[in-house]
Parts: C-alpha cells; sequence; structure tokens
C-alpha cells in the first residue's frame, strides 16, 4: 500500500470532507484574490499619492465586486483566425494549475481540536500532505509556463507571440534558479515534506532565530536562498519589474492582448493566486512558516493576535458609522464587532480553559497568515516602487547571477549539513 | 471493481489516447501538447506505482523542462501545419504493418510470461527519494556521473554552435 493507493481507498465521508474543504479554500483564495486587487490599488495609490479606489462603497471596498460584474458581462470576443482549443484551453489550463498549487500548502499545525471531527476523521488544515509536497509544488510550476506560452501561440497576433515568447523563455530561466535557491533548506530539512520543513523550524526554544533564514542549527542561514528565491519567483509570476511578458509600452498587454472579459480575468486570477502560493511558500520555507517568531517561554506573545484583531475591530466600526449607506452603516460595524469578538474570545481564551485550546490552536494559522500578508505586501511595494527590467538585463540576472549565486549556497549548505548537520 | 485500478485504466487510456493523437494532430503544437497529456499520465501511473518522486520528476522534467522547449521552438520556427509528402504516404503504408508486427511481438513475449508483466526486482526500493538518491551514488555512481558528462558536453557543443563568430 503505497500514499496514492491508500488515498484511493478511503471512505466516503473522507472524500465528502475533502470535498467541502477544497470549496472552503476556493472561497477564500478567490475572495481574498479579489481584495488583493483593492489592496494593491490602494497601497499603490498611497506610494504614488493619490486616493486610489473610493467611489464604489466606502473606501472602494465593493471595487473588486464591480471589477468582478464587469468581467463577467463584458462581450466575450473571440477573435477571428485563433486555433480554438488551445486558445480555450490556455487560460483554463492557467487558472486550474495556480489553483491546484494550493492543495499542498499547509495552513495550521494542529487538526482541529476532538469536538469538531467529520464521521471520525480529523480535520488538518491542509488539504493534502504528501511526503513530495515541495516538488509538487514545482511541477505544477513547470507546467504553468504553458498557460502563458499557448495564450500567446493560439491568439494568433503578433504581440500575444512576442509576449507569450518572451514569457516561456523568461519562465524557464527562472525554474531552474528558483529550484537551486531551495536545495539549501531540502538538505537541512532533509525532505520534501512542507510539514516536516516547518516543524523543523520550531522556534519553541529560540524564538525567530530558529527559521531557516536566520538559523545555524543543522546548516547554514539561507539569507542567499531566500533572495535568489524570492526573486526568481516574483519573475516566475510574472510580476514588475520582470513583467516583460506584459509590457504595455511595448507589447500592448502581451500575451493576453487577444483575451477579453471572463478569460481575461481566468489569468488575472492565476497571476494573483501564484503570488498567494509565492508568498506562502517563502513563509513555509524560510521564515519559520506557522512557528511563532517567539520563543514559547514569552507567554506574552500570545495576546498579539488579539492585541491587533481589537483595536482593528473597533476601528471598522468607528470608521463605519460615518457612512450612510446601508453597507458602511450596517455590514462594517457588524464586521468590525465580529472582529472584535474574535479578538476578546482569544484573550479571554488566555485564561478561561475550554477557550484556552482555540486560543493555542489559532496561534500557528495567525502567524502564517500574517506572513504571507508581508510577502504579498512585498510584492505590491516592489510593484509601486520598481522600473521594468530590460530583457537583456532580465536575461543576464538569471543566468549570470541568480543561478550561480544559488548555487554556490547549494555547495556551502551542502558543507556546514556535512559538517554539523543530522547525522 | 476496486478505485486503484480504476484509475489506472482511466490514466492508461488517458496516456494511449495522447498517444494516438500525438501521431493523428496535423499540427505540431496539438501534437506537442498531445505528448504533454502522454507525459503527464505516465507520472500519473508512476505514482500510482507509488514512486512518487519519479512521478514528480517525470512532470518536471518531460512535462515542463523538455516540452516547453519542444513548444518554444514550433513557435519560434512558426511552423505550420505538416504537408504529406509521397514519403509520408508511403510511411502511412509501411508504418502499420510495422506497428501491429511490434505489437504482436509485446503480446507474445506477455503471453509466454503467463499473461502478466514481471514485477522488477526492486518493487519498494525505489519508491522514496533517499532511496533513490543512496542508489544514483552508490550502485550507480558511475553510469550517473558519466551521464552528466555526456550532458556538459552537448551544452559546450550547442554553446560553440550558437557563438557568434569573432570579428576579423
Amino acid at each position: 500500500m503505497n500514499a496514492v493507493t491508500t488515498f484511493l481507498t478511503q471512505d466516503g465521508g473522507f472524500w465528502v470532507l475533502t470535498l467541502v474543504k477544497i470549496a472552503l479554500l476556493l472561497f477564500i483564495v478567490l475572495t481574498v484574490n479579489a481584495y488583493l486587487t483593492w489592496f494593491e490599488r490602494k497601497v499603490v495609490a498611497l506610494m504614488q499619492s493619490r486616493v486610489g479606489p473610493h467611489r464604489v462603497g466606502p473606501h472602494g471596498l465593493l471595487q473588486p465586486a464591480a471589477d468582478g460584474l464587469k468581467f463577467l458581462f463584458k462581450e466575450d470576443v473571440m477573435p477571428g483566425g485563433v486555433d480554438k482549443f488551445v486558445y480555450l484551453l490556455a487560460p483554463f489550463l492557467a487558472l486550474t494549475l495556480a489553483l491546484a498549487s494550493l492543495a499542498v500548502i499547509p495552513f495550521g499545525p494542529k487538526p482541529l481540536p476532538p469536538p469538531f471531527t467529520f464521521f471520525g476523521h480529523q480535520i488538518d488544515l491542509w488539504i493534502t500532505n504528501p511526503e513530495i509536497g515541495l516538488l509538487v509544488l514545482f511541477s505544477i510550476t513547470a507546467l504553468g509556463v504553458y498557460g502563458v506560452a499557448l495564450a500567446g501561440w493560439a491568439s494568433n497576433s503578433k504581440y500575444p507571440l512576442l509576449g507569450g515568447l518572451r514569457s516561456s523563455a523568461q519562465m524557464v530561466s527562472y525554474e531552474l534558479s528558483m529550484t537551486m535557491s531551495v536545495v539549501g533548506v531540502l538538505l537541512m530539512a532533509n525532505s520534501f515534506s512542507l510539514t516536516k520543513i516547518i516543524s523543523l523550524q520550531d522556534s519553541s526554544k529560540w524564538g525567530l532565530l530558529s527559521w531557516n533564514i536566520f538559523t545555524f542549527h543543522g546548516g547554514f542561514p539561507q539569507v542567499v536562498g531566500f533572495l535568489c528565491f524570492f526573486i526568481s519567483a516574483i519573475a516566475e509570476t510574472n510580476r514588475v519589474p520582470f513583467d516583460l511578458p506584459e509590457a504595455e509600452s511595448e507589447l500592448v498587454a502581451g500575451f493576453h492582448t487577444e483575451y477579453s472579459s471572463f478569460k481575461f480575468a481566468m489569468f488575472f486570477i492565476a497571476e494573483y493566486t501564484s503570488m498567494i502560493t509565492v508568498s506562502s511558500l517563502c513563509a513555509i520555507l524560510f521564515f519559520g512558516g506557522w512557528n511563532s517568531p517567539f520563543p514559547a517561554t514569552w507567554t506574552f506573545t500570545h495576546f498579539i493576535p488579539s492585541l491587533i484583531l481589537i483595536p482593528f475591530g473597533l476601528w471598522v466600526i468607528f470608521d463605519g458609522v460615518k457612512y450612510e449607506t446601508i453597507f458602511g452603516k450596517v455590514i462594517l460595524p457588524g464586521l468590525g464587532a465580529a472582529i472584535a469578538g474574535v479578538g476578546t474570545l482569544l484573550l479571554a481564551g488566555l485564561w478561561i480553559a475550554p477557550l484556552h485550546e482555540i486560543s493555542e490552536y489559532i496561534q500557528g494559522p495567525f502567524w502564517l497568515l500574517s506572513k504571507i500578508f508581508f510577502f504579498l505586501f512585498f510584492y505590491v511595494w516592489a510593484r509601486g516602487t520598481l522600473p521594468r527590467f530590460r530583457y537583456d538585463q532580465l536575461m543576464n540576472i538569471g543566468w549570470k547571477l541568480l543561478l550561480p549565486v544559488s548555487i554556490a549556497n547549494v555547495i556551502i549548505t551542502a558543507g556546514c549539513v556535512l559538517l554539523w548537520g543530522h547525522s | 471493481m476496486s478505485a486503484p485500478l480504476l484509475v489506472f485504466f482511466l490514466l492508461a487510456a488517458l496516456a494511449v489516447v495522447g498517444a494516438l493523437s500525438l501521431i493523428l494532430q496535423k499540427h505540431p503544437i496539438h501534437s506537442a501538447l498531445s505528448l504533454i497529456v502522454v507525459m503527464v499520465s505516465l507520472a500519473g501511473l508512476y505514482l500510482l506505482m507509488g514512486a512518487e518522486f519519479v512521478a514528480a520528476v517525470q512532470i518536471i522534467v518531460y512535462g515542463g523542462a523538455i516540452m516547453v522547449l519542444f513548444v518554444f521552438v514550433i513557435m519560434l520556427l512558426n511552423a505550420s501545419a505538416e504537408e504529406h509528402t509521397d514519403f509520408s504516404k508511403l510511411a502511412k503504408f509501411g508504418g502499420l504493418p510495422l506497428a501491429l508486427a511490434l505489437t504482436g511481438l509485446l503480446a507474445a513475449a506477455m503471453i509466454r510470461n503467463g499473461g502478466a508483466v514481471p514485477n522488477s526486482s526492486t518493487p519498494d526500493a525505489l519508491a522514496s527519494t533517499t532511496d533513490i538518491s543512496i542508489m544514483l551514488f552508490s550502485t550507480f555512481v558511475y553510469p550517473f556521473e558519466l551521464t552528466s558528462f555526456l550532458i556538459l558536453v552537448a551544452i559546450m557543443g550547442a554553446l560553440v554552435l550558437a557563438q557568434r563568430e569573432k570579428k576579423t
């Protein structure tokens, strides 16, 4: 019995549970995607001394919904002379692969506490946790090139073809340094499993010093590895400053020039989803995943989620009542009350025994999500501040800088693991 | 029928259909896409056998790297639908009997073995990543290193060919 046959012979409860988890994750991720566009526009606007979206709903909070509706109701143009099958396959491939990669990302250390089980199955905070988690992610990334390349080719148009060619060259080049840069982490963890990589960075004793990026325990600090990984990952997701496949001043919109309406939205969602995947990978591989940055003996750090949630909830209530629309008057204060309520509950959980478990439980996902949020912010930050690279610069960085540096990182880490690593 | 067997037949059918479509498609890109389908369903079959590492590498190397290069070259050359020459018609008449002969040969070999393909001698040894790497760096270390030299030679050859001629 290997892992896959065990998986295939599970009973009905397991399948229902998994489907529910998939649906829930898709719902959450797609909502986060929508609000990521809002967040990006707001942050870039702040950086450029503008207001950003503010017309649709308070603070422009309904802008993503308006955008989504617009995508759905726009005319779905099929340009003449396209290869129909491949033209339709490309956005589908891009979106499916981007969403599929989320299946192997673990969001929390423990399954839900005992009363919450599903027909005898414990509810883990991941959809699946294969031994080869990281390899699964890399194989999905490897296939992800096709979405962009085929879109460019099938459009039967010059700009998309150039964008598609550029993009496949870029993604193939940066895939090398991306894969090389995590080898250091793999050597230290001795496993491809994402949960094992995280649990080896257990911070209960030394706090954030036991994260892969800082630790000397059984290896070498992966600072260089992280930098190489993050830079190549930004290039791999075609984001600024590596967004040459869609350089609008040269290529109109690159590979998705000929895509309209929801097919364009599919590329868009795929891009934002892979941003989320990359951010979670950065957090998991280098920044300790769900481990808190503080040692376990610093019990006061357990207050941090509440200390963030309660003031934020109160601010949302305070801000919401200023508006005259239903959305502001009812929904925002309601949302704020809910956030502050969760915060208070967690705070109470530090003293009241039954709630204590929940409070403990929320710590892991809280830290992981904060780290993911930080890297998403970094993406937006880079977009707001960096100019685009020239194509030859892009290729030089990939092949002559990142690849040699990440190989050097592998050699140094391998030496350190050999010297004082695991036996 | 048990679930693993059902998945096996699904993947096997997908691989065969992909392979047929690879030959029958007129356009090179469609053929390349069919080949990707074959690669991915083969990876699924490896997974079913418990060879997780091999499955992932199958997708990363064959499905990803090599096929992307194929697609890339087809796009760069802007190859259009294939044309039939007299020689390709010859292949149609010559190829079919040859394919049938090969199928017959394989079937005969299988029947001689009592209708089953013999199991490999190391069924579980190759499953985990650790076992594969230990085998690769102990038992098969010389073939492994020689292969990497072969690849190095190929890379150098490509570099020499791609190098711009020096201005005199």
